[in-house]
């Protein structure tokens, strides 16, 4: 590949086009869900997503007003009923034609008098204003019906949203999801840190006898499936008088990611140059000032990335806290949970669940477009060595 | 009391504890238990220089002994027990997992995941690399890439409904909303097909939510490695007369072999692990039942602990060859 000077265009070409639809494959899965959390429930069922981003075409059918409380007698034994077709409806969009029966549609066009037969007329301008005229019986009973052939432009709304986290009604909502999850997160990711920096730094400086043994321990620890714990754990958690609450997923996650946070944070450290920190000792700095003080500070991108796996790890998290969090009760369910129960219950509602499960979706999201450098970097240091 | 509240005392106690337990044990061995002063001010020194690497390792040590290492032993031991009324259990031996592989249900389960292992894995390597090579010179390849990683940060439980929204079927009268059977159904299909619930055949599309979020993480790391091969290597097969293929295939595959079995052993974990989008999709349904589901299904719907642990161990047992892998590698690396 390196022969790009060489390299014909057609073959830049293949290469270009190739990725694009790498691409496509994997962001078009998420912008489904993205733009269908904008529609509302109708729009979802009436057309795929990938029309929304368009103007759709499509008949309306619509009575003008009712002749018996609207009709204007013109005399000699006339009568007419003018009006807006679109009042009240809240109707964006162009008129391309329009008919009167349901087997001819678009027979006229915007602005043109359709006959009714015996002198019955109707008039329909682009605007919706129109004009029925008739006789007596002609302009009296049941309203006229009209097919209109309108071109709406892509509508979206934020509707889903205020209904999914604002409403107050709503007892499947995600606010208060998004509330637990967050008091799960938070404390299960800065403690872990602590806890982890400070073995990193005994396992990277400091010499002690079974130093060796206590690294292959961990790094055999980091591939131990956590489901070998749920059982075991959850009988502990009982028998000492957590049970199931914040306090049991905070340890659970703090106890599953210290592996994983030694090991980073370890080979990180390694890596840091000798001669600092023997000049540090040299000068008579304690093992204690020199973490505190050194490795700490230096250390700030192999700490972030860890923050951001745990982090991530934490927010999508759905098993842990079935296992550990999530009592009878139901007052401390997570997004993940929530979202699951959703799938169950409105399964069909696609506006609901798309929009619930972007919520819990975004803050990953956020997180990874802003700290993707140290995403990468915390990838690299755990795997290429 | 108001979670929220409880989670910020809990960070502030949490974080002021270790910080606190981490202070004030060093201050401790320092200051009264072995001080660097008096006659026995050098033997102190040296004593205290060898509690110390212990203290800082403690609270670590012990969430990853009672959180990780005993739960392996606690595991084995419940799958040869059998829980009776009262909190007694019983001795059974083997009995779990005999029980256990009679049941038609756990064979579906470990053929299912055994297939997973063999194409997840490889697809999610291959696509990885395929998109680390592509995008390597691009002049947009950064865009790209971050595109293919993004799924990385979406939780199975997400991903589960992003995919459940494109294998959508609707009745034939009415518009299709799940691109798939849109698609199927441009190109010649007869009738949507409710694809998830297609015998065999769905269990590959369950997969396809697992291969999308991890090709990012393959491409991630091989593009990394493939940066990191030497220029005259390349240089040298050109000059060689060599084309793009055979500089791909025979020159850069083997230089990065290693990190491909990196890439490969880590999306194999995660992929024995699988649970979340078995669990949101289809729940075991359709014969797509998966061991981590089944696992759950056990322990918590039919309270069976015995079996539940029992097909525990199967995927310990599982994870095992590359457990000792990794420990071999890391022992090698630090002499």
């Amino acid at each position: 590949m390196d022969a790009m000077a060489g390299r014909k265009p057609a073959v830049v070409w293949a290469l270009n086009i190739s990725v694009v639809l790498l691409v496509a494959l994997w962001l078009f899965p998420t912008l489904g869900l993205f733009i269908s959390s904008f529609r509302t429930g109708d729009q979802i069922t009436a057309s795929g997503w990938w029309s929304a981003l368009f103007p759709a075409e499509q008949t309306l059918q619509i009575r003008v007003a009712d002749p018996d409380d609207n009709r204007v007698d013109l005399g000699n034994g006339r009568f007419m009923v003018e009006g807006n077709i679109f009042e009240g409806e809240g109707f964006e969009g162009e008129l391309n034609g329009w008919g009167t029966s349901s087997r001819r549609l678009g027979e006229f066009e915007p602005g043109a008098t359709a006959d009714l037969g015996d002198g019955e007329t109707l008039t329909l301008e682009q605007d919706g204003s129109y004009v029925w005229e008739g006789d007596d019986d002609q302009i009296s009973g049941r309203a006229q019906r009209v097919f209109l052939d309108v071109v709406t432009p892509p509508d979206f709304t934020l509707e889903n949203y205020s209904f999914v986290l604002f409403d107050e009604d709503n007892s499947e909502g995600m606010a208060k999801a998004f509330f637990n999850t967050l008091t799960v997160v938070i404390p299960a990711t800065i403690i872990p840190i602590l806890i982890a920096a400070f073995a990193a730094y005994a396992l990277a400086w400091m010499d002690f006898p079974g130093r060796a043994i206590l690294i292959a321990v961990i790094v055999g620890l980091l591939v131990v499936p956590l489901q070998l714990a749920l059982i075991p754990l959850l009988s502990l958690h009982n028998a000492i008088g957590i049970g199931k609450g914040y306090l049991g997923v905070w340890l659970a996650h703090t106890g599953f990611g210290l592996p994983l946070a030694i090991y980073l944070l370890r080979n990180y450290m390694v890596g840091l140059p000798r001669d600092i920190i023997e000049n540090a000792k040299v000068d008579g700095a304690t093992d204690f000032q020199i973490f505190t003080k050194i490795i700490l500070p230096l250390s700030f991108p192999a700490l972030a990335s860890f923050a951001i796996f745990q982090f991530l790890w934490t927010w999508n998290d759905l098993l842990v806290a079935l296992v550990f969090l999530i009592d009878a009760s139901g007052q401390t369910t997570v997004m993940t949970k929530q979202i699951v129960e959703l799938l169950g219950t409105r399964g069909g509602d696609w506006e609901i669940l798309a929009t619930s499960a972007f919520v819990s979706i975004a803050v990953p999201l956020a997180v990874f477009f802003a700290m993707q450098k140290y995403l990468v970097r915390g990838l690299l240091a755990g795997s290429v060595k | 009391m108001n979670p929220a509240l409880q989670g910020l005392i809990t960070i502030i106690i949490g974080v002021g504890g270790c910080v606190g337990y981490f202070y004030g044990a060093n201050l401790f061995l320092d200051k009264v238990l072995l001080r660097p002063t008096g006659p026995n001010a050098g033997r102190n020194i040296n004593r205290a220089n060898m509690i110390r690497p212990w203290l800082f390792l403690l609270p670590a040590l012990l969430a990853l002994g009672l959180y990780l290492a005993y739960p392996v032993f606690a595991t084995l031991r419940l799958s040869f027990l059998e829980r009776l009324p009262g909190n007694e259990y019983a001795f059974v031996g083997f009995d779990n997992y005999t029980k256990m592989f009679a049941e038609p249900k756990f064979m579906e389960a470990l053929r299912n995941n055994v297939l997973w292992l063999v194409v997840v894995p490889a697809a999610a390597t291959g696509f990885g690399l395929l998109a680390a090579q592509l995008t390597d010179r691009l002049s947009w390849g950064n865009i790209a890439k971050s595109i293919v990683f993004m799924p990385m940060a979406i939780s199975f439980v997400g991903a589960a409904v992003i995919f459940k929204l494109i294998y959508e079927a609707r009745p034939e009268d009415v518009a299709q909303i799940g691109i798939l059977n849109h698609l199927y159904l441009t190109f010649g299909g007869d009738a949507p097909v409710q694809w998830l619930q297609v015998p065999f055949w769905n269990n590959f599309f369950l997969m396809a939510v697992l291969i999308w979020i991890q090709t990012g993480f393959a491409m991630v790391i091989l593009s990394a490695a493939l940066r990191g091969i030497p220029e005259e290597t390349i240089e040298a097969a050109i000059i060689d007369g060599a084309n793009p293929f055979q500089i791909f295939f025979k020159i850069k595959i083997p230089q990065i072999m290693s990190t491909i079995v990196v890439v490969w052993t880590t999306i194999t974990i995660a992929t024995l692990k699988v649970f979340d989008i078995v669990f949101a999709m289809t729940n075991g349904q359709w014969e797509t039942q998966v061991l981590a589901n089944y696992m759950y299904d056990k322990l918590f719907r039919a309270n069976d602990w015995g079996m539940g642990s029992a097909s525990a161990m199967i995927i310990m047992l599982m994870v095992t060859p590359i457990l000792v892998w990794n420990v071999y590698n890391a022992r090698k690396e630090m002499q």
